[in-house]
């Protein structure tokens, strides 16, 4: 049986497909700033989109990171969601579905490029969707597609005063099933304790929207290996898997 | 005014909270952050949003708000109208905007004299 051990994980980074996103996350500068900082596992998490995922598993090959396939969505409420994956099929369906349901086309001039790139960082194509909008689908909704496809769902930066779960809903709800909670690098693990006393676990990633801010908030899980069963494991506090704080 | 007379002025639908419209309506507060109306809004003000989770009953309650109006033809989740039911809280329906419907309240309570 392999041991446990620790895994840093930034499992919140965009890339230069969101929107927000600098130009310079391109899936090698991503990459190598993770090795930099001694990042185990990278969660790519774009707006409401994941066509950069196949270039950053391209280039993750040869260094030593996990990537976990993600996408941050946009609910009906305007709460951003992390749904989190462990194969590239998963989150092209979900991304399907998001698609389905997302009105708008982008104004680059008003939100910025929203680029597809290959893992040589040449671009593909210019993603015309609305991605900085909200779909069509509720929390709710959007919490069971994620499950649907195996994935981990996450409320997006709790500590926010806008698009987080509480910022629009006031508190966190009783009845729902999410993974984890994320908190945002300008809040301690303990803070965010005492601010919610949430009923679900926290975890804190770098929400990163340029190279600079990969890692600079991360979470550590003791766990045998970089999967997402482990870190759901980790999450649930079972078989001596855990959140490091 | 009574919650009943602003239905008939709004031209409302009411969804729950039926038996329950005599409050007295002084304000009005328009918002669909619910952590704003939590921190802003008055006691006995009536709350104009386009929000429909569940929550907004839960807030509403925790405000001793009048009611809700959900603007622009938005139909509340189903567990918004139990929960709302279960509270008697008055949940009513627009098919109007925000800004029209708030803008017509502020009208009918004599705001701005």
């Amino acid at each position: 049986m392999k041991v446990l051990r620790t895994f840093k994980a930034d499992l919140h980074i965009h890339t230069c497909l969101s929107p927000c996103g600098e130009l310079s996350m391109s899936p090698r500068n991503i990459i190598l700033r993770a090795v930099e900082e001694k990042i185990d596992i990278l969660g790519i998490c774009d707006h409401n989109s994941a066509e950069n995922v196949p270039a950053l598993l391209a280039i993750a090959k040869t260094y030593p990171v996990t990537i976990f396939p993600g996408m941050e969505i946009t609910s009906q409420e305007e709460i951003h969601i992390l749904g989190l994956f462990d194969n590239l099929e998963a989150v092209l369906q979900l991304q399907e579905e998001v698609y389905h349901h997302l009105p708008g086309e982008n104004d680059e001039e008003a939100f910025g490029l929203q680029v597809v790139v290959n893992e040589q960082g040449e671009v593909l194509r210019f993603n015309p969707r609305l991605l900085i909008g909200a779909c069509n689908l509720s929390l709710n909704q959007i919490v069971d597609l994620i499950h649907s496809f195996k994935g981990l769902a996450i409320a997006s930066h709790i500590d926010r005063e806008s698009f987080s779960l509480i910022s629009q809903l006031g508190f966190i709800p009783s009845d729902i099933i999410l993974d984890a909670l994320e908190i945002s690098p300008s809040i301690s693990y303990y803070q965010a304790l005492n601010r919610f006393a949430p009923h679900l676990p926290l975890v804190s990633f770098s929400d990163a929207h340029r190279p600079e801010e990969i890692g600079q908030s991360f979470t550590r899980f003791l766990i045998q290996e970089a999967s997402l069963t482990e870190i759901r494991l980790a999450l649930r506090n079972q078989q001596g898997r855990r959140v490091i704080h | 005014m009574t919650l009943q007379e602003i239905i008939k002025g709004l031209n409302l639908e009411v969804i729950t909270g039926g038996d329950n419209l005599n409050l007295e309506v002084k304000d009005g507060y328009t918002s669909d952050l619910l952590s704003d109306v939590m921190a802003n809004a008055q006691p006995a003000c009536l709350w104009i949003t386009l929000q429909t989770h569940v929550n907004i009953v839960a807030v509403a309650k925790l405000k001793d708000l009048a009611g809700i109006i959900i603007v622009n033809g938005r139909q509340p989740d189903k567990e918004t109208r139990q929960k709302a039911q279960e509270e008697n809280l008055p949940l009513l329906l627009s098919k109007e905007t925000a800004f029209q419907v708030s803008g017509r309240l502020y009208q009918l309570l004599g705001k701005g004299k």
